[in-house]
């Protein structure tokens, strides 16, 4: 475990455990919430689009 | 006076080419910054030694210098996308100045939050009002007027020079968040990188963070192009190439 002579300790970090892996979390849930975002930008333009071009055909 | 720009600088006015380009370098950024952050972290979290002073705690390096690079450097490329835009009238440009906002904030948000978590355990404080946090919260309150520039206009290209204007203006902050730790008395500690000076870190530290680094910078270069792709697809939407996009999806 590198530094750590176990996985219990490598969760502990040293006592710093809280802050360690809060950092992380939060993080990580920003760089999801970045991925989520975008696809959630996406799905809607082209559930947008694609509403509209049935209607476009409807209408000729 | 005529600035005659390489042939790529005009191929990037075109929505469609820039589309096209973003939509080819994609996969490879997103692969970079997977492998890159994978390794940068469990390097960083498993076999980096400890600190002599802080112990486990100053792991949080590894993620918080990153974002708050990424942070100023996305300001400098919106704030540089934001004069091309206005210079050229390349819309463009503006609509990647407008990507890369909320994904500045993002990181700016990262930095001060690890970066308060961080303090808990060292400087006994979950906030300082020291100059360098004070300027990394400008940073973000910068970023969040610009987005909401963008955003508060009904003609698009008045927000996107407004909010152009502002991020050129909101430029200035940028020294001072890199020289805040040398103007003014600070608890915060001196760059960790630095063109001139080796690293104070042994390299058993620093290269890591170096993977984090670029890391980061792939992941940012990945999740620019994507919202921009998207934010051409939206301001294009009457043109016959995103009509065609929209037939393909069909």
């Amino acid at each position: 475990m590198g530094y750590f002579n176990s996985f219990s300790e490598f969760l502990d970090m040293g006592g710093h455990a809280l802050y360690v892996w809060l950092s992380y979390a939060i993080t990580l849930a920003v760089f999801i919430l970045n991925l989520l975002f975008i696809w959630l930008k996406k799905r809607a333009f082209f559930s947008l689009a694609k509403r509209q071009t049935k209607r476009e055909q409807r209408n000729l | 006076m005529k600035i005659n720009m390489p042939r790529w600088f005009y191929q990037l006015a075109s929505p469609k080419w820039s589309y096209d380009i973003m939509g080819m370098l994609l996969p490879w950024f997103a692969v970079a910054a997977g492998l890159l952050l994978t390794a940068g972290i469990i390097w960083g979290l498993m076999f980096a030694p400890p600190d002599y002073q802080q112990g486990n705690s100053y792991r949080i390096i590894f993620i918080h210098v990153p974002s708050a690079i990424l942070a100023q450097s996305c300001f400098m490329l919106m704030a540089v996308a934001g004069l091309i835009g206005m210079v050229w009238k390349m819309k463009v440009a503006h609509i990647v100045a407008k990507s890369a906002a909320p994904i500045g904030a993002s990181m700016t948000v990262i930095a001060l939050a690890t970066g308060a978590i961080w303090g808990k355990p060292t400087w006994g404080a979950w906030w300082v009002w020291d100059a360098r946090l004070t300027s990394m919260l400008i940073l973000l309150f910068l970023y969040m007027g610009i987005m909401a520039l963008y955003s508060a206009f009904e003609n698009k290209a008045s927000g996107d020079q407004a909010a152009a204007i502002l991020a050129l203006v909101g430029l200035v902050n940028i020294p001072i968040i890199k020289y805040s730790v040398e103007w003014w008395n600070t608890l915060h500690q001196p760059a960790t990188f630095t063109l001139t000076k080796k690293p104070a870190m042994p390299p058993e530290m620093w290269l890591p963070l170096l993977v984090m680094v670029l890391g980061y910078y792939c992941f940012f270069g990945f999740l620019l192009m994507a919202r921009t792709r998207i934010e051409l697809l939206e301001r294009e939407n009457k043109s016959g190439w995103v009509t065609t996009i929209i037939n393909e999806q069909l």
